[in-house]
């Protein structure tokens, strides 16, 4: 097997793993499929700006959960949804759990509750980030040995 | 108008895709989301559509006010300034006739009716599908012809 052949490989097997662990769903497949060679860039785009939005909502969260005052729930609220949305529109299925199960402790008005679901979303989040940063590389690694990234229903 | 369709719409015609392709339907794409407004506008330009974003509601209603026109609207709700429901009872309260669709992920059945009875002709859950922008442009093709 070839350098290509090799890298195309490891990619599907990469590909279907982020799939079967749910890390994304079908959405992400749907976004991969709208880049074409007028815009090679599109999907890691689309994620950078995604992952934008995530640091920009979990510091809002971070904030309104810190007041001592008293917790704004409504706007902690707030933001999980945006980012619930975001999420689901590019298929970042297990970000989009996190933020499930975050909006029900927000309703609940549980401080813990939230703060507990704030470190998984974070997570969650860190490690679709490297899931993600391990499948551009190797997408990467495919062009530059000159060969085609594999489409992976 | 169309009340209560908030739910994902699959009833296809017989018309296929590559008819629906290659139209010279304008769209605006009103989301306060730098990677929705991205999305959206990819996804359209894929069926030929022209597509024009809005960062919020406010800049939409001034597009319009200064003579822009659009065959379609793509609505987010919750947008800082003017939420979708406002700019769109301000765009029917302005004599806009274009389709407007709610795009959202409120979960609230009652909010979703409230944001349906601002205006829209529909709305459906993000994020938006291939299905549901088909479905949007037979609506859109089945409109211009009972406008001519």
């Amino acid at each position: 097997m070839n350098i290509v052949n090799q890298l195309q490989r490891q990619f599907i097997d990469f590909s279907t793993s982020l799939h079967r662990e749910g890390f994304v769903d079908d959405q992400f497949t749907q976004l991969q499929k709208l880049q074409d060679e007028n815009s090679p860039d599109f999907v890691v785009e689309v994620v950078s700006l995604f992952f934008e939005d995530c640091e920009k909502l979990i510091n809002n969260m971070a904030r309104a959960l810190e007041q001592t005052q008293g917790v704004d729930f409504k706007q902690v609220d707030a933001s999980v949804h945006q980012l619930k949305g975001s999420s689901s529109s590019i298929g970042a299925m297990r970000v989009k759990n996190a933020c499930i199960s975050f909006r029900s402790f927000c309703e609940a008005q549980n401080r813990e509750g939230c703060l507990r679901c704030l470190q998984q979303v974070t997570h969650e989040y860190s490690l679709l980030k490297n899931k993600l940063q391990t499948l551009f590389t190797l997408e990467q690694q495919i062009l530059a040995a000159g060969g085609s990234i594999p489409v992976v229903d | 108008m169309m009340l209560g369709n908030c739910a994902t719409s699959s009833s296809l015609s017989t018309e296929s895709d590559e008819d629906i392709v290659n139209n010279n339907l304008t769209v605006l794409v009103v989301d306060d989301s730098p990677m929705i407004r991205k999305l959206h506008d990819m996804h359209l330009k894929k069926f030929g559509l022209k597509v024009q974003v809005a960062e919020n509601g406010k800049n939409a209603v001034d597009l319009f006010r200064s003579g822009a026109s659009f065959n379609l609207i793509l609505m987010d709700k919750e947008m800082p300034i003017m939420d979708g429901a406002e700019v769109t009872k301000e765009l029917r309260t302005m004599g806009v006739t274009s389709m407007i669709v709610g795009v959202t992920s409120l979960d609230s059945i009652f909010d979703r009716q409230a944001f349906m009875e601002a205006g829209l002709d529909h709305c459906f859950t993000k994020p938006l599908t291939t299905e549901n922008i088909i479905f949007l442009l037979q609506e859109l093709n089945k409109k211009n012809n009972e406008e001519n």
